[in-house]
């Protein structure tokens, strides 16, 4: 306000202004001096009148008979899915049952899809291709890239989407999210953020863009900024089917049988907890650093609950969730599927592009306790992150396709069967370390182009972007580096 | 299939019945092209936005139970009547006097969009807290409906609202709706159109009981900013907000795109650009 000359007696800013602007100008001047007559106080005044009138004019039209009578039901669940002693365990315990379901139900229908798309239809659509007289190129490119590549996505991440987003909307339908952002509010007070970034942090459990878009509704610059960095701890839409998978393969696979599925479960739940312990972590270093300030206050509404319409939730899910995911995931599979296709069958002094980059990364691989695969897998994969498991599955069927029966060839991807992805990755030279550690990769690696872009567009600033970008990044980096040395030094791999 | 229906136009009588328009409710999607009037929705977080605008345009704009859902403008379509009508589904806001990104939003296109009719959907449950919104948006705006949503849980818990009496206070069209289910909407679209088609004026009710030094205040700034833009429909409301010391406004009156707002139709706006940001960058 004082920066501008609110005084018409002074010169102009700009000389030849109009004379409209100078009118303009006499009335700021007005404004001013009156606001500063009346004091600091015209805000709360105004509104205290407005309250004041609402107030009145409610009193007038409601009336409450059967208010009081009443047992109010919503209130008592609060006492028990808020309180102290039950929250948290009630929370956990409901995500554990999400995910147990999803791994259980997403098996059968997800090796039904693998065998028709990739079992009877590839064949197939390779034996039209010879009949057609396509040359070989072509058709691998086409079938072998990008065909199998969409195949993949498609039999890996649409069964467990298809079970887990309903569920997810039916908890946000029922009134739950903002119970747990409830629960949570006090751990982002603590850490130096608004409390509302446990509503943006339930939003990046969907999308991360969304995620990010969302903080819209935090009013302080500093703690939106520290909801944007930290978002990217929200597993998204396209990192759960990864955890998902990895969790079942690996650490459900060195459970016994009968409790493999429970075990994976309580996997994804650990990394899901981990990644809210991040956002916690880093939310607190950088209200401690490069983003001090005072923390605002909020009141944080709990709507009551409201009965779920399960058909349109189920149509919701289906349509807003697992079908968009899906649809990004093939857009971006069938050019990388075409990319990893080129990037193996390309050769330049013997061996393939895709083998020498591998062999390039490998040594980094080791540090971090991840591989060569993992690393070119997340390259190829910047735009989306839907298709990392595919694009990691496909490199290492090239890299060992010397093992007898695996793959048809360089760079194709081959069955989805789950004891038999299991046991090439095991050829390919996987560990529970592995495993392990591409979960937490998985979690703290950068957010996606598209969440890059957003977080661009939303900040207008190109540095801070590098910073939500970078930051997780790095993070990933040392967590992983320290996981691996743990490891090894305890001598379990 | 309207058209199926009633394939010669139908009688005078006809038309001015509420059945037929009711039949007549085409929900047009994201279809806004050529729309005769611009209705935008406002109200508080989690009143039910987004589920009438999806009842009315047939769009499935997600909804969730939670404050806080939609950050960002929503825009479908649906014809009533003889008349096509965009609607604008707008970020909860608790008022329109605060600075964060959503709230602005909600309130720039209240006061740049200058919709033809504010639909101010509000939670039957909590009214008190809800008219504090619709006591603000009646400085921005005449034309006015208050959607009283959420009429089913508001008797769930024992409270009665007695609607008739809110809308002569108000000065507005009151509607009881309860969106989820469908109830009420047909009531809604006649409102709606009635206040669109000038059939209806709404005199809304201005707050008076401000303290005399606030009062003086408000006349000298508002008569000043009358004698600047004499055709402004809401010059006291731009002197509340410099008052303020809202820099927006008072950038925008420097900038002269208050004078904008004093061209005289505003469906003729419907179809041009905004003169706002409309994601503002921050921070």
């Amino acid at each position: 306000m004082n920066d501008h000359p609110a005084n018409p007696a002074l010169p102009r800013r700009a000389a030849g202004a109009s004379p409209a602007a100078a009118a303009a100008d006499a009335v700021l001047a007005t404004a001013q001096a009156l606001r500063e007559q009346i004091g600091g106080e015209f805000h709360d005044r105004l509104a205290e009148t407005i309250y004041g009138e609402a107030g009145r004019l409610a009193d007038r039209a409601v009336t409450r008979p059967g208010a009081a009578r009443r047992f109010d039901l919503d209130r008592a669940v609060d006492r028990i899915v808020t309180s102290r002693t039950w929250g948290f365990p009630l929370m956990i315990a409901i995500f554990a049952l999400v995910f147990w379901v999803t791994i259980v139900g997403a098996n059968v229908p997800s090796a039904m899809i693998a065998s028709l798309l990739i079992d009877t239809l590839h064949p197939m659509l390779h034996r039209g291709a010879d009949a057609v007289g396509l040359p070989w190129w072509l058709s691998g490119f086409l079938l072998d890239g990008v065909y199998l590549a969409t195949a993949w996505v498609i039999s890996v991440m649409l069964p467990p989407m298809a079970i887990f987003f309903p569920f997810f909307t039916l908890l946000e339908d029922l009134g739950y999210l903002p119970r747990m952002a409830f629960n949570l509010d006090n751990l982002f007070q603590k850490s130096g953020a608004h409390g509302k970034q446990a509503l943006t942090m339930m939003m990046g459990y969907g999308c991360n863009a969304a995620g990010v878009v969302a903080t819209r509704i935090i009013d302080s610059p500093r703690e939106r900024l520290i909801a944007i960095i930290t978002n990217n701890f929200s597993l998204c839409n396209g990192r759960w089917p990864t955890q998902i998978l990895i969790a079942s393969l690996f650490v459900g696979g060195v459970a016994s049988p009968a409790v493999a599925s429970v075990v994976s479960a309580g996997a994804v739940v650990g990394v899901a907890l981990l990644g809210v312990l991040f956002t916690f972590g880093v939310s607190w270093a950088l209200s401690r650093t490069v983003l001090k300030g005072e923390v605002s206050t909020f009141s944080l509404e709990l709507p009551p609950y409201r009965p779920p319409r399960i058909l349109q939730t189920l149509y919701t899910s289906l349509i807003d969730r697992t079908l968009y995911v899906l649809w990004r995931a093939v857009v971006w599979a069938a050019p990388a599927g075409a990319v990893i296709w080129l990037v193996a069958n390309v050769h330049v002094g013997g061996l393939s592009i895709a083998e020498r980059a591998i062999g390039a990364l490998d040594p980094l691989g080791w540090v971090i306790g991840l591989n060569g695969v993992i690393l070119v897998a997340y390259i190829i994969a910047i735009p989306a992150n839907e298709i990392v498991i595919p694009t990691v599955l496909m490199l290492t069927a090239l890299s060992v396709r010397s093992v007898a029966g695996m793959g048809a060839g360089p760079g194709v991807m081959f069955e989805a069967d789950g004891a038999q992805v299991l046991a090439m990755l095991r050829a390919g030279g996987w560990t529970l370390l592995t495993g392990i550690n591409l979960m937490l990769f998985s979690l703290l690696h950068n957010p996606c182009s598209t969440t890059i872009h957003t977080i661009y567009r939303e900040t207008g600033s190109a540095r801070w972007t590098a910073v939500a970008t970078f930051l997780p990044l790095s993070l990933a980096f040392v967590v992983c580096a320290a996981t691996a040395a743990a490891w090894r030094w305890l001598g379990l791999g | 299939m309207t058209a199926a229906l009633s394939p010669t136009p139908p009688a005078e009588a006809c038309a001015s019945c509420a059945i037929y328009h009711a039949a007549n409710l085409r929900k047009l999607g994201v279809d806004v092209e050529g729309a005769d009037f611009v209705v935008a929705l406002a109200g508080n977080p989690n009143v039910g936005k987004s589920t009438v605008f999806n009842a009315l345009t047939g769009l499935r704009q997600h909804t969730g139970n939670w404050p806080g859902k939609t950050v960002t403008r929503a825009e479908g379509g649906f014809a009533y009547g003889d008349r096509r009508y965009k609607i604008v589904d707008l970020p909860g806001t608790y008022s329109l006097l605060a600075t964060s990104v959503d709230e602005q939003v909600a309130r720039d296109f209240i006061l740049f969009g200058r919709p033809d009719v504010t639909v101010v959907v509000v939670d039957a449950s909590t009214l008190e807290r809800n008219l504090n919104l619709v006591l603000q948006v009646f400085e921005i705006t005449d034309r006015v409906v208050v959607c009283l949503n959420l009429m089913d849980e508001a008797r769930r818990r024992g409270i009665e609202v007695d609607v008739r009496r809110l809308a002569r206070d108000l000065g507005v069209p009151v509607v009881p709706t309860a969106a989820r289910y469908g109830r009420g909407i047909q009531d809604l679209l006649a409102a709606v159109h009635e206040v669109a088609t000038g059939a209806t004026v709404c005199r809304p009710r201005r707050i008076e009981r401000e303290p005399p030094e606030l009062k003086a205040a408000i006349a000298a700034v508002t008569e000043q900013v009358r004698a600047l833009h004499p055709d402004l429909p809401n010059a006291r409301w731009v002197a509340l907000r410099l008052l303020d010391g809202d820099e927006r406004i008072a950038e925008a009156l420097r900038r002269g795109d208050l004078a904008d707002l004093a061209r005289p139709t505003a469906a003729a706006a419907a179809t041009h650009e905004i003169p706002l940001r409309e994601e503002p960058n921050r921070p």
